[in-house]
């Protein structure tokens, strides 16, 4: 297990005061919220922060937490002296948002048995009908197009007779709508926590994700790739072969087309009403110069169009 | 394996929700819902409560306000206000995205 060093991820010393730390949660909570955010590893960047605060903001997890000592750095392979909490206090356990999974040396520390954080999930206690599940489902972008069976695995953590949480797997085999979107949801009736007695069970909500995918990125029903071109290509104008997650097909590149330059393929994005579109974006790639041969044809080039690529800068 | 294939319901503009369906989904209290309308947040269709109908991406948004509230510890009014600023941060991200296709062709 890693130690993890709070203060360091909330960017304090070891003396901050309450009023600081609080002050450095929310601002650093405003810059990483995955839900405002834009950074690649937000939502990571969250959760370690939240995990922070948690500890950081309870003067007694706090206490508990200093007495470790500060020589630890992080990243270093951990264990908790024994009885390490021995001689705390503790008060209630609070709950988090969405993003609250703590890392196991968090867990280890300050989970079940520390204070009364472990009754956390009698929260909704005696409720008849059974809890709403929420989970996070990774498809292809070919997926989106076809509408395919999809088989998830799901870990739902479950408290045992002894108090402790073992996680159940089960699997689950789900056809994924044509057209679904990425953040999209889907609901499964009678899918979630089961309902106690004769009650009905919760539902189960899937929200989808795409996989990262090697040659596309994708902004809601469209689609993006990179297209390199050959410059002769890019020049006089060619029909090339292009890739869609439906299958190759043939693409007109029009005469003088430009780096950069996008080329929309209609209706080839995600399927729905209205379907995505598919945008090609060229990128001219140069042909290498390793052979005499290829360098005599750029010396050419060269030679004989006089071209200045420069000159819109006046040099 | 063996199994019976799950068809799911796609929660989109189309799709409609209840009250309690929609605090069922966000772990919360019909009143935690309630709150929402009366700031904004979210638009039904119906006359009495029990009529009270919410679109699909309803949910999205109801939980997005759930962790704003939470993580960042703000109020439903901030919320409100944070909502709509990313809303319109989208739009014009998309706005952006078009321009930019129609300059280079």
């Amino acid at each position: 297990m890693d130690y993890k060093d709070y203060y360091k991820i909330m960017g304090l010393e070891r003396g901050a005061s309450q009023d600081d730390v609080k002050r450095a949660y929310r601002k650093l909570a405003r810059k990483y919220h995955p839900d405002v955010s834009k950074e690649a590893d937000a939502e990571i960047l969250f959760k370690d922060l939240g995990e922070a605060y948690a500890v950081l903001k309870d003067p007694e997890k706090r206490a508990a937490y200093d007495q470790l000592g500060a020589n630890w750095k992080a990243g270093q392979n951990f264990q908790p002296p024994p009885d390490w909490d021995a001689g705390f206090e503790f008060g209630g356990g609070n709950r988090g948002g969405d993003y609250s999974a703590h890392s196991d040396f968090f867990e280890t520390l300050f989970g079940h048995g520390f204070g009364s954080a472990g009754a956390d999930r009698g929260r909704s206690g005696f409720q008849a009908r059974g809890e709403d599940h929420h989970a996070k489902v990774l498809i292809n972008i070919e997926d989106a197009y076809h509408g395919e069976t999809r088989e998830i695995t799901l870990r739902t953590p479950e408290i045992g007779r002894s108090g402790h949480v073992t996680t159940k797997q089960r699997t689950l085999s789900v056809r994924i709508p044509k057209g679904i979107q990425q953040g999209q949801r889907i609901r499964l009736p009678g899918q979630g926590a089961p309902g106690i007695g004769d009650n009905s069970a919760g539902d189960l909500y899937l929200e989808i994700e795409f996989n990262p995918h090697t040659i596309y990125r994708v902004e809601g029903r469209d689609i993006y790739f990179d297209l390199p071109v050959a410059p002769w290509e890019a020049a006089l104008g060619a029909t090339v072969k292009a890739p869609t997650p439906e299958g190759a097909v043939d693409l007109k590149i029009p005469k003088g087309t430009s780096s950069g330059r996008k080329l929309r393929l209609k209706k080839r994005g995600i399927p729905g009403s209205p379907p995505g579109d598919l945008y090609a974006e060229v990128t001219i790639t140069l042909p290498p110069a390793d052979s005499d041969n290829a360098v005599e044809l750029y010396r050419k080039l060269e030679n004989e169009l006089a071209y200045n690529p420069r000159r819109k800068l006046g040099v | 394996m063996n199994q019976e294939v799950s068809t799911g319901i796609l929660l989109d503009e189309t799709t409609e929700l209840t009250l309690s369906e929609l605090s069922q989904a966000c772990s919360s209290s019909t009143e935690w819902v309630i709150e929402l309308v009366d700031e904004g947040i979210l638009e039904y269709t119906g006359q009495r409560k029990s009529q009270w109908r919410f679109s699909g991406t309803s949910l999205l948004r109801a939980r997005t306000a759930m962790r704003l509230q939470h993580d960042l510890e703000i109020n439903l009014a901030g919320v409100a206000l944070a909502l709509d600023l990313m809303e319109q941060l989208e739009t014009m991200r998309e706005r952006l995205r078009r321009l930019e296709v129609a300059n280079r062709s």
